[in-house]
């Protein structure tokens, strides 16, 4: 079964723990400044919203790299970023609409999330489980079953 | 391991940044952050130093943890000499500026001297910079965080700043960082006005690469989470109603400060509580309460954004206090509340945001209003003098005297002089509640004994914070303890106070204890920390520590007579609840405390205890 990142803003409190497991996971250290992930405060609405890259079936990124540095792990349907390829012409962080793939100075490449090779740090270290981990078919499984809950049905007799 | 072992100089009166590496020596005996930057302050300034002179110095120090997976592993100190206090002091916050100057690869900026005219720190890393600020001299501390990531076109910069009540030296100023967090209490943003020094905003992109061993610092920092989650405090009460959940509870047993100590009980409690923040208003049909909030690193998410009614006299012509912000949390709530007898709730969130905007302790703040009210009822303050009618309870004198204080406005400019110096003003010092010029916070003493030990012992004024005896004493935390009798108190406020100076020390937030002993913080340390970090060990850190800080205090002139409570809760028994009749016994308490403390009679630390401590 494919499985995606499900992201649920309305649980998430700012903690950041995501942005230090993904840059952990990825560089070895603890550094949000490297995270693939990043957790946005609106704070006069009281809103905090991770985002992160969605892994476009037809991925624009993807498409748009000269050298093919980008390419599809079929087995969990990420685009990963191959860096040994990478020339850092940047192209493809101007074709995603997103702004989910980012240069990274330091090493002259771009960056995005790969799902961490399908076990994801970020939902992993996620207290609140605003950040889940789940059948990339049914994203909408956990909203279906609040409404369903709420529809006034009458248990069916027996 | 665990700090970046760096340390930045600025020398304000010089304008020079000056890196020097950290005193690995005073790390292992002092850990980090709250202890650290105290062994600092201590070697580095005369006690008797006037706090306001360019001759004091303000220090700002992560933790080992600080910008870590550990849970709360956020926090920042600010250590100096108190404005209000004339003690040591030392005011930690959350929010994210602590992590952010772990990444940028610094442990501790020293601030010292005075600048001619204002200036802020800008910090990318390994770039340093003092930087004019004569274009945010003034503004508020909102203003002032929205104006530097502007002009340097980076959202992700981290600020931390003062506002007006900073720049116009009230005693009882914080710094507030991102927004609504703050290193709150004893004047810390007074100090940081003194030397002309409007903010700190820092970018760091390092990130923390010196953790010992990251594999058993990943499984000691997720156990340590666990015990938080399956906790019933750390993990439901906290995040669903904040620190208010205390509000009813501390009200219930007789413990609720109200009316400057005049009563122990708030008949007005339920209507300022977490549960009133959580119902629908009858005037917009809306909450209070928006959401629950993190501090960075922070797995409770115990922090509270709420909003304003629109309709409420105090906003209902300013806009700009009507979107969501940081409170009401417990404290404030009280001070702003329960201490001047004030029911309305949306009273003390616009009272709790301009504190936030302008950069003042709400606690203080809240607290010597409630002095004012009564001297104000006793005959003692006219409406003259005032400016304005400021009985108890008065909701409107409330929201007008807290712009007046935070701008030295009329009658504001002698509330910010605190309650101590305020009191003695018009003859009636008794009046102050406070112990070493600061204001107690939120548990009246004559229900909680343990507290009334607790204040009159902080080595930084009147706090809950440094030995929060009420997690014994009413919660349960980790053993019950009867909270109206004085036996057993001496031992266990020690015990508190050496433990909470731990956590401090670390980088983590003090409400982990809810949850946490020390036996859940040692395994973090030890992972992230070259040496041993044994649970021995770090008692005695603690409890270093707090000696050093009592050291200074001595050498700064106080003796065993400040470690005293006002007369009223030693003289005025408790009127109703479960504490009626009493009164605090910290006479009986005291000589125990420092018998415990292995300290004289006089409350000096004696030699054999000095040895032992290795100071």
């Amino acid at each position: 079964m494919q499985k995606s990142l499900h992201i649920d803003p309305a649980k998430c409190t700012g903690c950041l723990q995501c942005e230090m497991a993904c840059s952990y996971e990825h560089t070895g250290t603890i550094n949000p400044s490297k995270s693939r992930i990043k957790v946005f405060n609106f704070e006069h609405e009281g809103r905090k919203v991770p985002y992160t890259c969605t892994q476009c079936s037809d991925a624009w990124c993807l498409n748009a790299c000269p050298v093919e540095a980008i390419v599809v792990d079929a087995a969990i349907g990420a685009k990963v970023v191959k860096e040994a390829v990478c020339v850092g012409c940047k192209v493809c962080t101007i074709a995603c609409p997103f702004g989910t793939i980012n240069y990274m100075a330091d090493v002259g490449k771009v960056q995005k999330c790969d799902l961490c090779g399908g076990d994801p740090a970020c939902a992993k270290a996620c207290p609140t489980a605003a950040i889940t981990y789940v059948d990339a078919e049914w994203t909408g499984l956990d909203r279906m079953r609040a409404w369903a809950a709420k529809a006034n049905t009458a248990a069916a007799a027996a | 391991m665990g700090w970046n072992r760096k340390v930045l100089r600025v020398n304000l009166t010089a304008g020079t940044c000056t890196p020097e590496p950290l005193n690995m020596k005073w790390a292992d005996d002092y850990l980090g952050s709250r202890g650290l930057a105290s062994k600092y302050l201590v070697s580095e300034i005369d006690p008797k130093v006037d706090p306001l002179s360019p001759d004091n110095k303000l220090i700002m120090s992560t933790g080992p943890l600080t910008g870590t997976m550990a849970s709360t592993g956020g926090r920042y100190t600010v250590v100096t000499k108190g404005a209000l206090t004339n003690a040591i002091a030392c005011s930690n916050s959350g929010g994210y500026f602590g992590a952010e100057m772990k990444f940028a690869g610094w442990d501790m900026i020293i601030f010292e001297g005075k600048s001619p005219k204002p200036v802020y720190l800008y910090l990318e890393n390994d770039r340093a910079e003092l930087r004019d600020a004569g274009h945010l001299w003034g503004r508020s501390c909102w203003e002032t965080e929205e104006t530097i990531k502007a002009s340097h076109q980076d959202p992700q910069i981290k600020v931390c700043s003062i506002g007006a009540a900073g720049e116009n030296q009230v005693l009882f100023a914080c710094i507030v960082n991102d927004l609504h967090r703050a290193a709150g209490r004893s004047g810390v943003g007074a100090v940081m006005g003194s030397k002309n020094l409007k903010a700190v905003a820092l970018r760091g992109t390092q990130g923390v690469s010196g953790i010992k061993d990251f594999p058993a610092f990943m499984a000691a920092t997720n156990a340590a989470k666990k015990v938080l989650a399956d906790n019933a405090v750390t993990g439901q009460g906290l995040p669903k109603y904040g620190t208010q959940v205390l509000m009813n509870v501390i009200n219930e047993i007789g413990a609720l400060p109200t009316r400057n100590h005049r009563d122990v009980q708030f008949e007005e409690a339920g209507k300022i509580s977490a549960e009133a923040m959580h119902e629908k208003r009858s005037s917009d049909g809306k909450t209070h309460l928006v959401t629950n909030a993190a501090c960075f690193g922070c797995t409770i998410a115990c922090g509270r954004i709420s909003q304003i009614d629109q309709n409420h006299f105090s906003v209902k012509n300013s806009p700009k206090y009507w979107g969501a912000s940081g409170g009401l949390e417990y404290e404030a709530a009280w001070a702003l509340g329960a201490a001047n007898g004030v029911g309305d709730l949306e009273a003390l969130q616009y009272a709790n945001m301009l504190c936030n905007e302008h950069g003042m302790d709400p606690i203080s703040f809240g607290a010597t209003v409630g002095a004012a009210m009564e001297m104000y009822e006793l005959g003692l303050l006219s409406k003259a003098q005032i400016g304005l009618d400021a009985p108890f309870g008065s909701a409107e004198a409330l929201c007008k005297l807290v712009e007046m204080t935070a701008t030295g406005e009329g009658f504001g400019k002698e509330l910010g002089l605190g309650s101590k110096r305020l009191c003695e003003k018009y003859g009636r010092p008794d009046l102050s509640m406070s112990v070493k010029g600061q204001e107690f916070p939120a548990y009246d003493s004559r229900g909680i004994q343990g507290m009334g030990l607790t204040y009159a012992t902080s080595n930084r004024g009147a706090c809950h914070l440094r030995s929060y005896t009420v997690a014994s004493e009413v919660l349960g935390v980790p053993v019950k303890t009867d909270p109206l009798v004085t036996e057993g108190k001496a031992e266990l406020v020690k015990a508190f106070q050496d433990a909470t100076a731990v956590f401090d020390a670390a980088g983590i937030c003090v409400f982990t204890s809810f949850a946490w002993t020390l036996a859940d913080v040692q395994p973090q340390v030890q992972a992230a920390c070259e040496g041993d970090w044994s649970m021995e060990k770090l008692a005695v850190v603690g409890e270093r520590i707090w000696n050093m800080e009592r050291q200074f205090n001595l050498a700064a002139g106080f003796t065993a007579k400040d470690d005293d409570l006002p007369p009223r809760l030693k003289t005025e028994p408790a009127k109703t609840g479960p504490a009626k009749g009493l009164v605090n016994g910290i006479d009986k308490m005291r000589p125990e405390y420092y018998q415990v403390r292995g300290w004289t009679p006089d409350g000096v630390p004696d030699q054999a205890t000095l040895d032992r401590l290795g100071l």
